[in-house]
This record gives C-alpha cells, structure tokens and sequence, in this order.
C-alpha cells in the first residue's frame, strides 16, 4: 500500500487545491468553535459522553443483548456479524428474499468499511447512496474523502463536470443551487423507483431497543418510509445504554461535526410499519478485539464526526484519500492499524503530535497519545523501517555517551560551516529541500558555560 | 537560601543554539535563583519515543533521574522536553517515589519564572511587534495556556508576561494556535506537509504584522526560521527567552 507520506507529498504538490481543501475544513473547525462556545456546559457534556461511552464499552455483551431483547419486542429482527463478509452475505440475502434489484441507501460508513456497494452491484443489484456528497463520490466509483462530508476535497467547477457527464446538465454550470436541484430530481426517481432502503445507525439503544440516524437532506427518512423492506447497519460500538443520554450526544454531534446546533433529521426508529419488514445487521469486525485492549479500547467511544479531521493540520493539507483507509484522519489512524497494521503502518506517524485532535474530540478521545501508542507497537511488531530503527538506536547509544556527545556536536561544529552547499543541501536530506539549516554556532551551550561560568 | 535548581538544556539548544541556554540562565540568575548546569546531561529522548523506540529512551530517563533527582526544582527552555519527562516517562519509573518527585519539580522556563517565582511583569523595553507561536506540547501538555479547542476562560502567562514590556505589542493571527508543522521527526518524514504547515504559519505571523517571532520551543522556532530564511521573509526569530533577556 502506497505510504502517507508519499500520497501526501502528492496532495500537497497541488498548492493551491491543498490550500483550498485547508481553508474549506478550516472553515467548519471555526463554525464548531462559535457553536461550542454557545453552550456553557461544553466540557462538562464532553466528560459525560466519554464516561457513558466507556461504561458501553466494557459493559458491550450485555448490553448489546438488552438491545437485542427489545428490538425483538418491538418487531426488529436482528442479526450478527463477525465481519464484512458475514455482514454483506447478510444484507444480500435479506434483498434477495424479498426479490429486491434496486436499493437506496443513506450514508453509513459502515458499508463502506465493508464495501458493500460493490459486493452488491456484483450480484445484480443496483445501490444508490442518496447523500448528495455520497453520490457525488459514488458517480466518480470513489470512496468518501471525508467521513461526513464525503465529496469535501472536490470543487464545485469539477462536479459540475461530472453532473454533465453523468446527470446531462449544461457544461460548464458550477452554480451550486442549479447543481443541487439536478441531483435532487435523479434522486427523486431512485427513490421512487427503488424496493428497499439501506441505512447506518448514529446512536442505537439498548433500554429501548431504538435506533437514531441524523442526516442533514432527510434522504434516511425518504428511503426507509416509501419501501417496506428497511435494512440498518450498525457497527457494534454504536450502542448507548439509555434513552436520556441520547440528549448529550445529538447536542454533541452536529455541533461537533459542521457546527449546527443539530442535524436537520434526527430520525429515531423504533420498529417497522404495519407490513414492513426492519432489520438491524450489528457488526464486529474487530471491534471487540479493541475493546479487549486498554491502550485502544477508548477509541470505540468515536460517534464519527469527523471534528478530529477538520481540526488535524495534516488531514487539512494531505487530503482524506492520502490515508488509504475507509476512516481517514487521527482516529482513522487508530483504528486502520488496528485491523491491518502492515498496511497501515505509515498512519500513525502522520502526525505532529500536536494534539488538537484529543482536545476538540467530543467523546474525549486521547487521540495523539494512542497514536504514539500506536508507533510503539509497530516497533514492536517490528513494523518500523530499519533505517528508522537503526538511527534511533545509535542516537540512544550516543546520548548515553557524554564523552561521545560532546565529541560528535564539536565535530560537527567544526566541518559543517565549511562544507559547500551541495553537501548539505541535496536529496538525501529532506530538511533541507524546503528549509535552511540552522545556523552552526563556534561553541555549544556547555563549551560557553566552562569559559564562562564555571570559574565564576 | 536560594533555591538550587538544574538546568536542563536539551541537547539541540545545546549544540545549535547555545544563545538560548545562555538567556535563561541570565534570566533565572537576575531574579536570584541559584542555577547549576549538570555537565553529564545529553538528551531526554524525544526523538526515540516519538518514533517508538521506547527501549533506547530507558537509559535515558535513567540518567535524567539520577542527574537531576538532587535539585530544588528542574527548569528547562523547552515545553515539549519537559512534557517528554513529565508525560511519557512514567512506563520506565512504576512507583519510584524518587522520580515522582522530580516528576512533580520540573518546569518549563517560563512556567517556573511566572508560577514559581511569580514573575509576571518586567520592566525593560522591547519596542517591537511580537508573534507568539504557541507551541503545541506546552499549549496542549502542559496546558501552559489555554487552547482554543477547548471551552472556558483564556489564561497563558506568556502572553501577560510580554504584554508587560514596554514597547511589546502582540501581533493577532487568524489560527492562533496552530501547530507549526516541526513535530519532530515527522518535520523530515513528513517533509512535504510539515513545510506546507510552517509555511502558513510564517504566512499567517506576516499578514499579522510580525516583526519578531518568538516561542517556548525553540524547535518550532528552528523549523519556521529555516522556511523564512530559505524564502528571505523580514521576520526575526528569538526564543522568548532571549526577548526576556533584553528585558532585564
Ligand atoms: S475520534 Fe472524536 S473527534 Fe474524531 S470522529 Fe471520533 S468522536 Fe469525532
């Protein structure tokens, strides 16, 4: 799998796309700032959700049967998943019982994570993400570049291209509403055309066996209510224990994602209709293997929204595809080397460790400490690249040398400043093809002190 | 008597910067402390624990316990080294009470000057614009000020501490406090967005009008300073402690 830094380095060469992506999620990080800074309680709220996440988490078993008992009661039928087979094979036999060719789906990392899109248009059926950013990406056979707002890194002038390609609109239009109105008529046929609604869960119950997804355009509503047959798809870690600690959560959310007091739909399912069928797939897929491990096990209270990634200064200028990971960003950069740590291994080292992601998480996420975490364990799983390896380990040897340290920095002093430029400045070192050195001063701190202190 | 504290240069202020170690000993002098430079320090192993090369830190935070362990109190020029021992030491130390002592006495420079010796105004002159780059370890580790993540009333000491010299004004940035892009060794593996970031950060310290770009890191400072002299940008970097020095 291509490195971070090498897709990064890619992203980052388009000055001014990388620039803009910046701005753009820049712009929704400071729209959070003013809607946190309406609510006095904000800190205290984000205390009781990392507490109440972390009661669920290590309470999961028996509280992922309490939700179980009662979505029974209430006429939801549910099923388990180890993985992302087990969860396609799923949702594929569920269609194909009620002989369904044409779904609509509202947005659901979930399904991406377990590619389902795919997995069903190989076996003949057709599944049309109704989120307009989704099907932007959909159109392009893209994933999200962005967990909610998942056609981010695209420019209007661009969409618009594709909206002509695709949808027949006139070339060249980039006016946003015209675009708008475009995809909302296909999609009004999609809906009515099709035979069963797909969707994710934000938040499921175990006290009321209900569920609650939050869109923005309303398509989870519109797609689940015309068809009989709604299929829900939950990652395992979605649960809350009680009806009363949704409150602290959807204050949470939104205004944590795009900085909305709250999302425009917060559609609350607790059943199906007279003569409809609900169902609710709830998936592992590692994740009670993190749940098992106190180091990460703090990373299954994640809501999703993507606060971690708008305020990441490297997210910003990398891109979301640079992560080559269904989640991108700092927490994807968690959870990817927890499924594949080999092929995720460049993640959680791209990050300066400054620590914005752990301080705007709304579930209190210790972010920046679990990916240092993280860079021990691949060290450990001898993931790390031996030139890595061996630099650190003769940097130690040298710093427990005194005599050695002092040695090599004068050394250095007295042949750096004479070296000419093409020595210093050349493509083995990277620090300096964008930045100078600094400036090599006569004599270190402690030369200066034994001159000039010491004797005092 | 005066308190003895040991001064903790970290090993590229040591070698790269020695104007730096030489300010804060003058600073810490003027108001009286009696300040002791251990000759045996060398480095407290960021960079190894940053990659994750925790085994080659051990023998580090070993030594820096028994260098130190004998001071009043620890005082080093550098937030993000003296998060390395107050933070990411503990997994070499479980229960020795020795090192929660240190633990507890090791201050960042201006914390110390502020919080321990209650130094909060000066009364030189320094008739310049100043940037403040917040640098990230002391803003989110040690919470040395407040971010702006985080809901609640805004403190900082540094910010008053310039604000009392005369002549200081402080420039106002569009990201206050935005990471510079260092990072450590992510500055060189992650070349090409760690120089992007500094490159908005100096961007947004000359929209602001900075004329002296200043920091409790002065590895931040090393990075921001190498992308304005490669661009040739009007803009001097100084370790706060050096400001402070001229302050006296
Ligand atoms: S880790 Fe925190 S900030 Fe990031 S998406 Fe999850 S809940 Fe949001």
């Amino acid at each position: 799998m291509p490195s971070h830094p090498k897709l990064a380095a890619e992203f980052v060469k388009n000055k001014e796309r990388a620039h803009w992506h910046d701005q753009a999620l820049w712009f929704v990080r400071s729209k959070r700032d003013k809607a946190a800074q309406q609510i006095p309680e904000w800190e205290l709220l984000r205390e009781q959700a990392s507490k109440i996440k972390s009661y669920t988490v290590s309470h999961l078993p028996d509280l992922l049967e309490e939700f179980e008992r009662n979505a029974t009661a209430r006429g939801v039928q549910v099923h388990w998943a180890r993985n992302a087979t087990e969860h396609n094979e799923i949702v594929h036999g569920l269609l194909k019982k009620h002989n369904v060719t044409r779904v609509v789906k509202s947005k659901s990392m979930l399904t991406e994570e377990c590619h389902l899109n795919p997995y069903l248009e190989r076996h003949g059926i057709e599944i049309i993400d109704t989120d307009l950013g989704e099907r932007i990406v959909q159109m392009q056979h893209m994933p999200p570049s962005h967990i909610v707002m998942p056609a981010i890194h695209m420019k209007k002038e661009e969409i618009g291209e594709l909206f002509h390609e695709q949808l027949g609109t006139e070339k060249g239009a980039t006016d946003p509403q015209y675009l708008t109105e475009a995809a909302r008529q296909h999609l009004r046929q999609k809906f009515i055309e099709a035979e069963a609604g797909i969707t994710g869960v934000n938040f499921a119950i175990a006290e009321t066996g209900g569920f609650v997804v939050c869109t923005n355009e309303g398509n989870a509503d519109l797609g689940t209510s015309l068809n009989k047959l709604h299929i829900a798809c939950m990652g395992i870690e979605k649960l809350i224990p009680r009806a009363g600690d949704l409150s602290v959560f959807l204050r949470l959310l939104a205004r944590s994602a795009t900085g909305q007091p709250i999302t425009t739909y917060s559609s609350h399912f607790h059943g199906p209709a007279p003569g409809a069928e609900m169902h609710i797939v709830l998936l592992d897929n590692g994740r009670s293997e993190i749940s098992g491990s106190d180091e990460f096990r703090r990373s299954l209270n994640c809501i999703r929204c993507a606060a971690c990634m708008n305020t990441c200064p490297v997210y910003r200028r990398s891109g979301g595809y640079s992560y080559s990971n269904t989640v991108p960003g700092p927490i994807g950069s968690i959870l990817g080397p927890a499924k594949d740590p080999k092929a995720n291994s460049t993640l959680p080292f791209a990050c300066s460790l400054c620590g914005s992601c752990t301080d705007v998480c709304p579930v209190k996420i210790d972010l920046h400490h679990q990916l240092l975490t993280w860079r021990k364990e691949l060290r450990v799983k001898g993931l790390l690249p031996f030139s890595k390896r061996l630099s650190m380990k003769m940097m130690s040897w040298m710093m427990q040398a005194p005599g050695m340290y002092r040695f090599v920095g004068k050394m250095a002093r007295s042949i750096v400043p004479y070296l000419p430029r093409f020595m210093l400045y050349n493509r083995l070192n990277d620090w300096g093809k964008q930045r100078e050195l600094p400036i090599i001063p006569k004599q270190s701190f402690r030369e200066w002190m034994k001159q000039n202190h010491d004797d005092k | 008597m005066a308190p003895k504290v040991g001064l903790f240069i970290p090993c590229y202020i040591d070698q790269l910067y020695p104007q730096v170690g030489i300010a804060t000993l003058k600073v810490l002098e003027h108001f009286g402390v009696d300040v002791e430079y251990p000759e045996t320090q060398t480095c407290c192993g960021q960079p190894m624990a940053n990659t994750g090369c925790t085994n080659e830190v051990e023998p580090l935070a070993k030594r820096f316990l028994e260098i130190f362990k004998g001071y009043d109190a620890v005082v080093c020029p550098s937030g993000s080294c003296v998060s390395m021992v107050k933070h990411h030491y503990d997994e070499y130390f479980s229960g020795n009470a020795e090192f929660d002592a240190l633990k507890a006495k090791t201050y960042e420079f201006c914390d110390y000057l502020t919080n321990v010796l209650e130094i909060k105004t000066l009364s030189g002159r320094f008739p310049h614009k100043v940037g403040l780059h917040q640098s990230c370890h002391g803003l989110r580790e040690l919470r040395l000020a407040s971010s702006s993540e985080v809901m609640g009333p805004p403190f900082g000491n540094v910010r008053v501490l310039l604000e009392s010299i005369e002549g200081v004004e402080l420039s106002q940035l569009q990201r206050p406090d935005e990471c510079c892009g260092f990072g450590g060794t992510f500055a060189v593996a992650e070349e090409a967005v760690s120089c992007m970031m500094g490159e908005d950060r100096v961007h947004d310290h000359e929209q602001a009008g900075t004329e002296v770009l200043t920091a409790l890191d002065m590895s931040c400072l090393m990075h921001l300073d190498g992308i304005i002299r490669r661009q040739k940008k009007p803009i001097r970097v100084m370790h706060i402690s050096e400001i402070l020095v001229e302050c006296l």
